[in-house]
């Protein structure tokens, strides 16, 4: 009786994928097949920008934002002066704000990154824009009343401001008298200022006449609902799978389905440090796929989903006959 | 009289004998493959690379005019879907062609550098792509920032990458980013080049002596 030999396949199979190739070969001109991919990609792009175009929604700006809703331009601009906006307790990389900072476990790479944008509110978006007015005496009084005051009392009189505007639901006649100080004053005129476009131009140019920087024009923008109203509209809400939604019918960022998907369920959709959480799963992710050759399991996947069957079946099919 | 090319110490001289060593001419740019280089799914990879040079070139042509050129001009709002639809099929070829390498497990026989460059190549340009989205100077732009901030600002990336800087962006999308996955892309296909089209799975002894394989 002849003994069966063995054979241990695995090593055999990797010293024969790592083998250089010296079986059968077929032409193959790389260089005719790259001109010739190269021509149809070509085509077919100018075919689809021809037939589909792409979208141009018109950007917001304070002045558009301040005269379609002025009520809710007037409320935040209030909730910047009395520090309860969204950038004014947002933390870092913007302010100093306690427990702000998203964490993964005990560690916040927030936090450690530190407060590199620095934004105070109060002045950069209100007190400063206000304070290159001309000639408005009023005003002057009002802004020499803030300033005259202590921190605590000018919160008291934005806070107090900032309720009765809340309750009034923006409705500047339903607002009831109170201890607002020279606050009415303040968000009127800015408001004058936002709706003749003046305030755009001084949040971008608080440091110097040639500026790129629109962190503090947006950040006062998103702390509003206006900005999120219209971006809801277009399907591009967080909880919409908006980040991989574009404006119109056109596709977006596709490729972002796996990170988009992890805010819609739980536990990341109802954490506070949902975005920490989920970049961080995501960068394990990221690391895995990177690293798939190396990952018992996952690098055998191929092996137990014959895909490579379909792929090679012409060469397989050959080699049986 | 010039030193043996093996024991030469000028660094030219061993980076040129290295990379003839590495890539032959006849290996870098070859005039055949293997029989079993034949299948649609190799088309996706070549096609990948067109994708990437329409990209490069309507984006370049985008540079050239300024970032609002596209807003006020109707040649330049052809121009800018000319990018995004390249872009689009740029990131549907590459990932096909990952797919396909995938269920090839084309990281085997010493193979793994290809696969590594490959996935980076694919991170590299979801980077590229998210700035291109944020420097549209428009609504989508400014809604794209004000949400991206948050998750960056969580992972502590924000202190130093700002999606709301107009001008920081800019210029990670149109120089530093577009170089790197370029490298990136190089790399791959010096990879590929060197070490050739992964075999077959089970190439060698279960399809000729299929009884004789012990599982």
């Amino acid at each position: 009786m002849t003994a069966t030999p063995t054979v241990h396949r695995t090593p055999t199979t990797k010293a024969a994928a790592a083998r250089k190739w010296t079986g059968r070969t077929r032409e193959y001109d790389l260089v005719k097949e790259f001109v010739i991919a190269l021509v149809v990609v070509t085509v077919l792009t100018c075919a689809l920008a021809a037939l589909f175009s792409s979208p141009d929604e018109k950007q917001i700006t304070i002045s558009t934002w301040s005269r379609t809703q002025p009520a809710d331009f007037r409320q935040t601009a209030a909730t910047e002066l009395d520090g309860s906006s969204g950038t004014a307790t947002y933390g870092a990389p913007y302010n100093h704000t306690p427990d702000a900072a998203q964490k993964v476990g005990p560690v916040s790479l927030q936090h450690i990154a530190g407060v590199t944008h620095p934004i105070d509110t109060v002045n950069d978006f209100v007190v400063g824009p206000l304070s290159g007015v001309p000639a408005d005496s009023e005003l002057g009084a009002a802004l020499v009343q803030w300033k005259g005051a202590t921190t605590d009392q000018q919160k008291t009189w934005a806070s107090a401001y900032d309720d009765a505007l809340t309750k009034a639901e923006g409705d500047l006649t339903k607002v009831g008298p109170g201890d607002y100080g020279p606050v009415p004053v303040m968000l009127d005129r800015l408001l004058a200022m936002a709706q003749s476009g003046g305030l755009d131009g001084a949040l971008l140019s608080q440091k110097q006449f040639f500026q790129t920087d629109y962190t503090k024009p947006l950040l006062f923008i998103a702390d509003g609902s206006y900005l999120e109203d219209q971006a809801r509209a277009q399907h591009l809400g967080g909880d919409q799978w908006g980040m991989m939604n574009e404006t119109g019918n056109f596709p977006g960022q596709a490729w972002l389905w796996l990170y988009t998907f992890w805010y819609q369920v739980s536990p990341f959709s109802t954490s506070g440090n949902a975005d920490a959480l989920v970049w961080g799963l995501m960068a394990l992710l990221t690391l895995a796929f990177v690293l798939v050759p190396f990952i018992p399991g996952v690098r055998s996947i191929p092996r137990w989903i014959p895909v490579h069957r379909l792929i090679w079946r012409d060469y397989y099919r050959t080699r049986r006959a | 009289m010039t030193a043996p090319a093996t024991t030469s110490r000028n660094w030219t001289v061993r980076l040129r004998n290295r990379a003839v060593r590495d890539l032959p001419p006849e290996q870098l740019m070859p005039g055949e493959q293997p029989v079993y280089v034949a299948s649609w799914i190799y088309v996706f990879g070549v096609l990948t690379l067109s994708a990437f040079v329409v990209v490069l070139v309507s984006g370049g042509w985008l540079a050239v005019e300024g970032p609002q050129w596209w807003h006020t001009s109707s040649t330049g709002h052809f121009v800018n879907s000319l990018h995004l639809w390249s872009v689009e099929l740029f990131m549907a070829f590459m990932v096909i062609h990952l797919w396909g390498k995938f269920f090839m497990a084309a990281w085997r026989g010493k193979r793994a550098l290809t696969w590594i460059t490959g996935a980076l190549c694919f991170v590299g340009s979801i980077g590229t792509a998210f700035t291109g989205y944020l420097i549209q100077s428009n609504f989508d732009s400014q809604w794209i920032s004000t949400q991206a901030k948050d998750g960056l600002n969580a992972a502590g990336i924000g202190a130093f990458f700002n999606v709301t800087n107009f001008g920081q962006m800019l210029m990670w999308h149109i120089c530093l980013l577009p170089l790197v996955v370029g490298i990136i892309i190089t790399v791959h296909i010096l990879q590929v080049r060197r070490k050739g089209v992964v075999p077959p799975m089970e190439l060698d002894l279960r399809d000729e002596i299929p009884e004789q394989v012990q599982r």
